[in-house]
């Protein structure tokens, strides 16, 4: 695995938090984003920050990373790094797409799923099976899907066209979506139109209200399902239990007669099911059909979700919403962008403020020269470039783990080599 | 050593890299016959001898893969796993064009000033990941990843906004005609010459082997690659080392597209290759991370992109599906050498068993 250098030790205590106190912990930042935003919006007089259709978008633009990131998660709580997420997303859009022409979206689904599982499987074989780095093979995998879904669409797709889609070289557009609920009767109107009124607070409540229950694909449920699902079955069943002490200590798992090779691959090819979803899901719901390379990045992005979550199902949601947000930016106009860079100065100030409380002197200067600089760059100027944009998401990226990674605490074998009988 | 044992290693040298060609051709075949097209016809684009014209961009294109692979390869020497080539070779491509178009200085010394501004741009844009990785603990592999994408974003915000209008893109402004190198040609003008700077990267080859087996930095490299526990013991400062090689890995990467360049590109803009520092990580895995190895890979990949043009018109199928042959050819061979490496070792355990039990007997 890759040369490590030692860091700090992580704070004792942090992993027996009991449920009550994380559950609220997750509370109070959503309704600090909330006030926050919610203040933004006031101080800017720019609405489109968290309108029902920014909201939307950004949920939009999560699910896929979510999905890549809890993919990431299953894995990686096995001990296996799956870098060929991508590729594996990569294999789920080009599956999803297939299957919805011929058979419709549910089975286009289920069709993006059995693609990924099929890229775990590579993945799983070259890594568990034959002790293969597993960042090498990652890459490997991800190589071929590029190739694989490049050359299978021109193959399969280019002479398609008929009423259930229209096929080129490198897409296939117009392919039924899966069933979209178009409004909860009483509340979508209710909400849309309080939110309408631009009140302080309440009506961002309302927004998020409407984003909710205004349009939403039932694949956008399901995938917010699929995170209590990985927490339920990672934390609450013996087959999780068995699964996240492979990740832990597998000589020690061994011992205790569980089978490691088992649960490695279970997790490695849930995990490529939950990558080639989140590729079903950005050629089915995102945008409206197949095109190539389409993933652009989310299998890695998902993977920095899920390390910026910590290796946890809740984490990895807040991780993704961030980088789903401000992936959605980027559809925005550049009032609200810039309208951002004040939210991102408060926050970065607040940190800082932390820090230097707890005596973290350095780290917390930094921030707040930071935070200082975007307060500046919100002062003096009337517009982001829109190439800035796009940069954000990999920018924040870098900038939380290297203030906050030494707060991490990955599973302890994660990424090593395993064969069994090697506990002696 | 007796020739027995002399054959002995050179078979398992070479049956991993066997196994794998024998593997990849099948699984082309295979998606080749699923796609509905004849594999013999496949065959027959890929082997065809090629002509002087393909032999010409066959070295070309070599020369940037292998200086890509190379880049990668000083990192994985010691576990260090660099993706970020590909922004890192951009962000230089980009930088050392700018500062050649503006003919600063005359002639070849701009050449050399380019070269220069190439290697030091890759190697600051490598430095921040190592930097992050020794003093924050962040994983060099999601930070180039991020770093990739952050360079690809800033070039072509500069590009964009800085650039020279040309055509429907936007350019830097080409080198002065005297920087320019006219290349070799070996065979008709119109058939293509071999780049000038080709030679940049056969030194570069020779200048990392030479440092990787013959000096104590190589030496301290390989060691904390292969035991980064006995480094550390050996009194090897390992935080230094992930800076450096680091460093090193950026410099070489910054020289990529520097063949190219000055050998024809002229200035950065559409012809400008992308994903080569991918191909790279592909062909330095493929080449075991040693220089002669990822020679042979670099020809490789060049033979089979370059082949693979007319595959549409003889035999109606897409050149992409090459891809899927260096896609698993790569995995291929890391699992060959993999698989070849345990059986060696349980072979030189029975061995000794036998001999053991021979002493015993007597």
């Amino acid at each position: 695995m890759t040369t490590t250098v030692a860091a700090p030790a992580p704070a004792p205590g942090r992993e027996v938090a009991d449920r009550g106190s994380k559950a609220r912990r997750y509370f109070l930042i959503g309704l600090a984003a909330l006030f926050s935003l919610a203040a933004v919006r006031v101080i800017t007089g720019v609405q489109e920050v968290d309108s029902p259709g920014s909201l939307r978008a950004a949920i939009i633009a999560t699910c896929p990373i979510l999905l890549a990131a809890l993919g990431g998660l299953w894995s990686e709580r096995a001990g296996v790094v799956n870098i060929g997420l991508e590729g594996q997303m990569l294999l789920g859009t080009w599956g999803g797409a297939f299957f919805t022409y011929y058979y419709g979206p549910w089975v286009g689904l289920a069709g993006a799923i059995a693609f990924g599982v099929l890229g775990g499987v590579v993945h799983a074989l070259a890594t568990v099976t034959f002790g293969v780095d597993h960042i090498v093979s990652g890459v490997a995998l991800n190589l071929i899907a590029v190739g694989l879904t490049t050359f299978l669409a021109e193959a399969f797709f280019s002479d398609l066209d008929s009423e259930f889609g229209h096929g080129g070289a490198q897409q296939l557009t117009g392919i039924q979506k899966p069933y979209t609920i178009e409004k909860i009767p009483g509340i979508s109107d209710a909400a849309a139109s309080l939110s309408d009124k631009h009140w302080f607070v309440v009506s961002d409540v309302a927004s998020t209200v409407a984003a909710l229950t205004t349009r939403i694909s039932l694949v956008t449920i399901l995938v917010f399902a699929l995170v209590v699902f990985t927490g339920w079955a990672l934390w609450r069943t013996r087959f999780g239990l068995r699964l996240r002490s492979c990740g832990e200590n597998p000589e020690a798992a061994e011992s205790l007669g569980i089978n490691v090779i088992m649960h490695k691959y279970a997790a490695v090819l849930i995990s490529g099911g939950f990558a080639g979803l989140g590729g079903g899901y950005l050629a089915l719901v995102s945008s409206p059909g197949f095109h190539t390379n389409q993933a652009n990045g989310r299998g890695y992005i998902g993977l920095a979700a899920m390390i910026f979550g910590n290796w946890r199902p809740g984490g990895a949601l807040l991780g993704s919403g961030v980088f789903g947000y401000t992936d959605s930016l980027r559809l925005r106009d550049s009032a609200t962008i810039h309208a951002m860079l004040l939210f991102v100065g408060f926050w970065l100030l607040v940190f800082a403020a932390w820090r230097i409380y707890k005596a973290r002197r350095t780290s917390g200067i930094v921030l707040g020269v930071f935070g200082l600089l975007f307060l500046l760059w919100f002062a003096l100027t009337d517009e982001v470039p829109r190439d800035f944009t796009s940069m954000t998401p990999y920018v924040t990226t870098l900038l939380v783990l290297a203030f906050a990674s030494q707060r991490l605490r990955m599973p302890k074998a994660d990424g090593k080599i395993y064969r069994k009988g090697s506990a002696g | 050593m007796n020739a027995a044992k002399i054959a002995r290693s050179v078979t398992q040298a070479l049956l991993a890299p066997l196994i794998a060609v024998i593997v990849s051709a099948a699984v082309t075949s295979v998606v080749v016959v699923v796609a509905g097209a004849s594999v013999s016809d496949f065959f027959d684009v890929m082997l065809k001898l090629p002509s002087h014209r393909n032999v010409v961009n066959i070295v070309n294109q070599s020369s940037l893969i292998f200086l890509a692979a190379l880049a990668a390869a000083i990192g994985f020497r010691m576990n260090l796993f660099n993706i970020g080539v590909e922004g890192q070779y951009t962000l230089a491509a980009y930088a050392a064009a700018l500062v050649a178009g503006q003919a600063w200085f005359p002639g070849k010394v701009n050449i050399l000033v380019a070269l220069i501004v190439a290697m030091v741009v890759g190697a600051v844009w490598a430095g921040i990941a190592g930097l992050l990785k020794v003093t924050r603990g962040v994983s060099e592999v999601i930070s180039t990843i991020m770093l990739n994408a952050i360079a690809g974003t800033i070039v072509g915000y500069l590009l964009s906004n800085h650039g020279q209008q040309y055509g429907q893109g936007r350019r830097t402004t080409p080198i002065p005609e005297s920087s320019q190198l006219s290349g070799w040609t070996p065979w008709a003008a119109g058939d293509g010459s071999i780049w000038t700077l080709v030679v940049l990267a056969a030194l570069a080859g020779v200048v990392m082997s030479v440092v990787i087996n013959r000096t104590r930095f190589g030496f301290d490299l390989r060691a904390t690659g292969a035991n980064e526990d006995a480094a550390v013991a050996s009194g090897v400062n390992v935080k230094q080392m992930v800076v450096v090689s680091m460093v090193i890995s950026g410099a070489i990467a910054g020289l990529i597209w520097m063949p190219a360049l000055f050998g024809g590109a002229d200035y950065y803009g559409p012809p400008f290759q992308r994903t080569l520092g991918f191909t790279g990580i592909a062909v330095a895995l493929l080449g075991r991370n040693r220089p002669l190895g990822i020679f042979f890979g670099a020809v490789l990949f060049a033979w089979l992109s370059e082949q693979a043009n007319p595959l549409g018109l003889i035999a109606d199928i897409s050149p992409s599906v090459v891809q899927i042959t260096q896609g698993v050819v790569v995995l291929a061979v890391v699992i060959a050498y993999e698989v070849v490496r345990r059986w060696t070792a349980a072979y030189e355990q029975r061995e000794l068993r036998t001999a053991l039990d021979k002493e015993v007997a007597a």
